[in-house]
């Protein structure tokens, strides 16, 4: 399989507290890539740079075989060479936030169907038919023109998820998809992304469900204090971890 | 009370007139003040120095004056001044301030925009910075960002403050009346007042018309609520 996402030794700092110290990632089609560990190991950080919603201030990143072009800005932080290539850059490479950031005065419909049409394109007859597939895909009947307030957390969770696939990204970021929601709708949005996985799309999941990291993903990465402390397959990393922090941080989440 | 006054013909038709006027200055000021509110605020918020500070200091000045005196100082003040009057044959730029209703409109347009575009920054400057975030995750540019998210957006939460603006504006247009070649509402009432010595009927009949005005405009923007906002009310059951 074709490398999708290569990110090579991210550093990142937010003053003179360097939080992530050099950290890469190389996903293949098809990998399923969770990230796990305590907060404040840089985990979101990491992603968050991933498309530069954070600005690193060394590394390389590389999608589907195109290299972001970075330079490095006054401030001494990565800023993008080429404003349009990260725009088309970041639309491959699709996210799904925490808080789901859903665009609250559009319909469910024009959230899915906004960036293929204004930053891809895509017409909108063929926009909205996407948009249908998806939200098919992700479970939701009759909810075209509702707006995401009026809403459960699953359900806007997974509108965003569909609003993601509508770009038909190369590689699926997930910054903690199911941290807001309340224990019950958790499952409903981890089936979607399960389903996903195993159509073979690229994930990399930022995430605290240990179920998930180990049965739906094919690499973990467990991130402490800036660095990679441990990475492989989940079935081994998380069951026999090496590494005395690992060992700790499974303790303490109980699953 | 002698009320038979107010239906007598002329002086239905001095009101009628002066209706037409008060919502004429009214619908001017309005409009190309909210056209211009927003690229003002658009610059309000901008991190650059040399686009916020003179839109600052213009919203600055004109909340912090009365309106009657930007009447004044636009009527009395520049209309009045002897190289505008000398020159207003002649340079195009001054012509329009022969208008008395020119004056009043530019003066109540100034009042109204920065009012207005304070309005539109602060609603811009509090949009939820997540679907921000999302915004720029799924490519959009800085333009596309403002123009598809940002504004609406903004524009929307906007609508009740606004509603009220435009209200305050209605009334605001009774200080057309200080100028004397303007007839509206008020000043329609100050004639008949002056004509026939009748205070209460005429300020009663200047105050009912402005009262219906109001919940007229109340009402349309209730249903514009009804449309744009629909998604911050409570689901329909």
């Amino acid at each position: 399989m074709s490398i999708k996402l290569q990110v090579e030794d991210l550093h990142k700092s937010y003053g003179s507290h360097e939080v992530l110290k050099g950290v890469s990632l190389t996903a293949h089609g098809g990998d399923v890539i969770s990230i796990i560990g305590s907060s404040g190991s840089g985990k979101s950080t990491f992603l968050r740079c991933i498309n530069m919603l954070e600005r690193p201030h060394a590394g390389r990143i590389t999608v589907a075989g195109e290299e972001m072009k970075l330079v490095t800005a006054k401030d001494g932080m990565f800023k993008a060479a080429d404003e349009r290539q990260l725009q088309m850059m970041r639309a491959k490479l699709a996210m799904v936030f925490q808080h789901f950031n859903l665009w609250a005065h559009m319909t469910v419909l024009q959230n899915i169907i906004e960036a293929p049409v204004n930053v891809l394109g895509v017409s909108r007859t063929e926009a909205v038919e996407r948009a249908r597939k998806y939200l098919d895909k992700v479970g939701l009947k009759n909810v075209e023109d509702k707006y995401p307030a009026h809403m459960s957390g699953g359900q806007q969770q997974r509108v965003a998820i569909a609003r993601a696939l509508a770009v038909e990204p190369e590689v699926m970021l997930f910054d903690e998809p199911t941290s807001a929601l309340d224990p019950e709708l958790v499952g409903e949005v981890l089936r979607v992304m399960k389903s996903l996985a195993e159509e073979g799309r690229t994930m990399v999941v930022v995430t605290h469900e240990m179920a998930f990291a180990r049965e739906v993903s094919n690499h973990v990465i467990f991130l402490h204090q800036g660095r990679i402390e441990e990475q492989g397959n989940p079935k081994e990393v998380l069951v026999n971890p090496t590494s005395e922090r690992l060992k700790q941080f499974l303790s303490g989440s109980l699953k | 009370m002698q009320f038979e006054v107010i239906f007598e013909p002329a002086t239905l038709k001095l009101f009628g007139q002066g209706i037409l006027v008060s919502l004429k200055l009214l619908f001017i000021s309005v409009t190309i003040g909210a056209v211009l509110s927003i690229p003002m605020a658009i610059m309000r918020v901008s991190r650059n120095k040399w686009l916020s500070t003179p839109v600052w200091l213009y919203t600055y000045v004109m909340r912090g004056t009365p309106m009657l005196i930007q009447v004044y100082l636009i009527y009395y003040g520049v209309a009045q001044l002897e190289f505008v009057q000398s020159n207003w044959d002649t340079v195009p730029l001054l012509i329009p301030f022969k208008d008395a209703l020119f004056c009043c409109v530019l003066a109540f347009t100034l009042n109204t925009c920065a009012y207005t575009t304070e309005m539109l920054a602060g609603a811009i400057r509090d949009t939820n910075h997540g679907e921000i975030e999302a915004a720029r995750a799924m490519g959009m540019s800085r333009r596309q960002l403002m123009w598809r998210i940002v504004l609406p957006s903004a524009l929307r939460r906007t609508l009740p403050a606004y509603s009220n603006e435009v209200i305050m504006m209605l009334h605001g247009t009774s200080l057309a009346s200080t100028v004397p070649a303007l007839m509206d509402i008020t000043g329609a009432a100050r004639s008949v007042y002056s004509d026939f010595y009748l205070p209460f009927e005429a300020f009663i009949t200047a105050g009912a018309i402005y009262l219906v005005l109001t919940f007229t405009l109340v009402w349309c923007f209730k249903l514009a609520e009804r449309r744009w906002l629909a998604y911050l009310q409570p689901r329909k059951a």
